[in-house]
């Protein structure tokens, strides 16, 4: 998932909660938890960047919790609330 | 990630609920034997069309992203439309219970051109006669009639609505078959002793024997079920292992990521505890709805860790959290006693230790404090142990 490039789905609205933020896709009536902060930092950071990896450099995540955050965007984007975005250039 | 975990997050409560219920009227044209508000008549205080849309605005700002609406029955609402195309209009998506009987062919086209709605039709049995036993005369046909004209629409997924009880139990595989043959869904939820369902509870809840076998059916064939999940209680009969215990939250979610808002715009812990001592506020107070949710002294207790109390010793505690605090409530069991359909057994004597407290005046068990029952409704052949 680190070298792709996603986004959050257009039918999905993010609310900040203590805990992170819950993720409610109005498509598939969905909802789900982000469950740390960081990871809300990264879903809503995704789309300014080429890749899973660039946005996890630019939220200055540290390489030792990337496997983690791969498993828990792999796990969003399997409940579609990412999804694949066309890269430019 | 060194957080807290998720549900002791959500047991210290929320900026905003997750699931808030909003009984949109106490005017009902049945008389269900089990209904948690005792609906019936319209409540003259009810809220106007621009305060629930003030309500409405209130629930955007706060992100809330659906509503349950039901009632009463929410279509009799002469606004009923105007505040769903306004609701969806708001972004908050819009899952609505009704018996149906406003369901024309009209009304389904209507409904089918919308987005972000979901509609639950109830049916508590598979016949007219289970059925109409609970909701009255007639109601198996409305329902039924409703659910055609929804297809012919082409509304897609729609949800049947069912309240186990002891008389339609064994139909668990037939209300699959007939969602299945709809297209819709089926969701399932507990029976709770609130409302008019005080006075039926005792006479419909499901038997010992029987809530093994609605946590059995679940485990066997609920993955694509919706159960609210409602009958967290029921995980008490697993073991440790996760594919023993049923999906969904297993917490009581009052007050935390649940609410209701009644239709005189009384803010209550949850849909099944419409009663003084869990009433938190109005949203015509200073302040609203979201001075209610996040300020609120009743609200604020709830998200408190709460006791165990006489669960404490026992070695279920963490699979079924005590149960339900309005099925306790109403019975006359403590609030920190076991739930009354414990599966380990402690609920009938706790049950029968409330009666007998009752019997002997030290103790009264609740009632709701509203009743909005039709006065001409003719007693049902129902016996109040």
């Amino acid at each position: 998932m680190l070298d792709q490039a996603l986004e959050l789905h257009p039918k999905v609205a993010l609310r900040r909660e203590p805990f992170g933020a819950l993720a409610y896709h109005y498509d598939t009536r969905r909802l789900v938890f982000l469950k740390h902060p960081d990871v809300v930092r990264v879903v809503e950071s995704l789309e300014r960047h080429d890749s899973v990896a660039d946005t996890l450099s630019a939220c200055d995540i540290d390489p030792a919790r990337w496997a983690s955050f791969d498993r828990a965007l792999t796990s969003l984007y399997e409940s579609e609330m990412l999804h694949e975005r066309a890269t430019t250039g | 990630m060194s957080v807290q975990p998720l549900v002791d997050q959500l047991k210290g409560g929320l900026d905003a609920p997750i699931c808030l219920t909003w009984e949109l009227t106490y005017a009902c044209n049945l008389d269900c034997v089990h209904c948690l508000s005792s609906s019936g008549r319209r409540d003259p205080r009810e809220l106007t069309t621009d305060e629930a849309k003030a309500v409405l605005d209130e629930l955007h700002e706060l992100q809330v992203f659906y509503i349950n609406i039901g009632g009463g029955e929410p279509m009799i609402r002469r606004d009923f439309f105007e505040l769903l195309e306004y609701s969806i209009e708001l972004g908050i998506g819009v899952k609505f219970s009704t018996n149906g009987a406003f369901i024309d062919a009209d009304n389904a086209h209507r409904l089918a051109a919308m987005d972000y709605l979901d509609i639950q039709i109830s049916l508590d049995g598979t016949d007219a006669p289970t059925n109409d036993a609970v909701r009255g005369a007639g109601s198996y046909d409305t329902a039924i009639a409703a659910m055609d004209h929804l297809r012919a629409a082409g509304f897609e997924d729609f949800k049947i609505s069912v309240v186990v009880t002891r008389h339609n139990v064994d139909q668990l595989d037939e209300f699959k078959a007939l969602a299945d043959e709809y297209g819709a869904t089926l969701r399932i939820t507990r029976l709770r002793p609130s409302g008019r369902g005080a006075d039926s509870w005792h006479d419909l809840h499901p038997t010992q024997a029987q809530q093994r076998q609605i946590y059995e059916w679940l485990l066997a064939k609920g993955d694509d079920v919706l159960t609210g999940d409602s009958f967290f209680h029921l995980n008490a009969l697993g073991d440790s292992s996760p594919e023993s215990q049923l999906s969904g939250l297993n917490m009581c979610g009052a007050g935390r990521v649940v609410c209701l808002i009644d239709p005189i715009g009384d803010v209550y812990a949850c849909p099944f505890v419409i009663h003084d001592q869990f009433h938190a506020g109005s949203v015509r107070d200073q302040g609203g709805f979201t001075s209610v949710w996040r300020e609120s002294q009743l609200f604020t207790e709830l998200r408190e860790p709460q006791s165990a109390g006489a669960c404490s010793s026992c070695g279920s505690f963490d699979a079924c959290q005590g149960g339900c605090m309005a099925a306790k409530f109403f019975v006359g069991i403590p609030l920190d006693g076991p739930d009354p359909e414990c599966v380990d057994g402690h609920g009938d004597e706790a049950v029968e230790a409330a009666i007998a407290a009752a019997a002997n005046g030290e103790t009264v068990v609740p009632t709701p404090s509203m009743d909005h029952s039709k006065p001409q409704r003719v007693a049902v052949a129902l016996t109040r142990r």
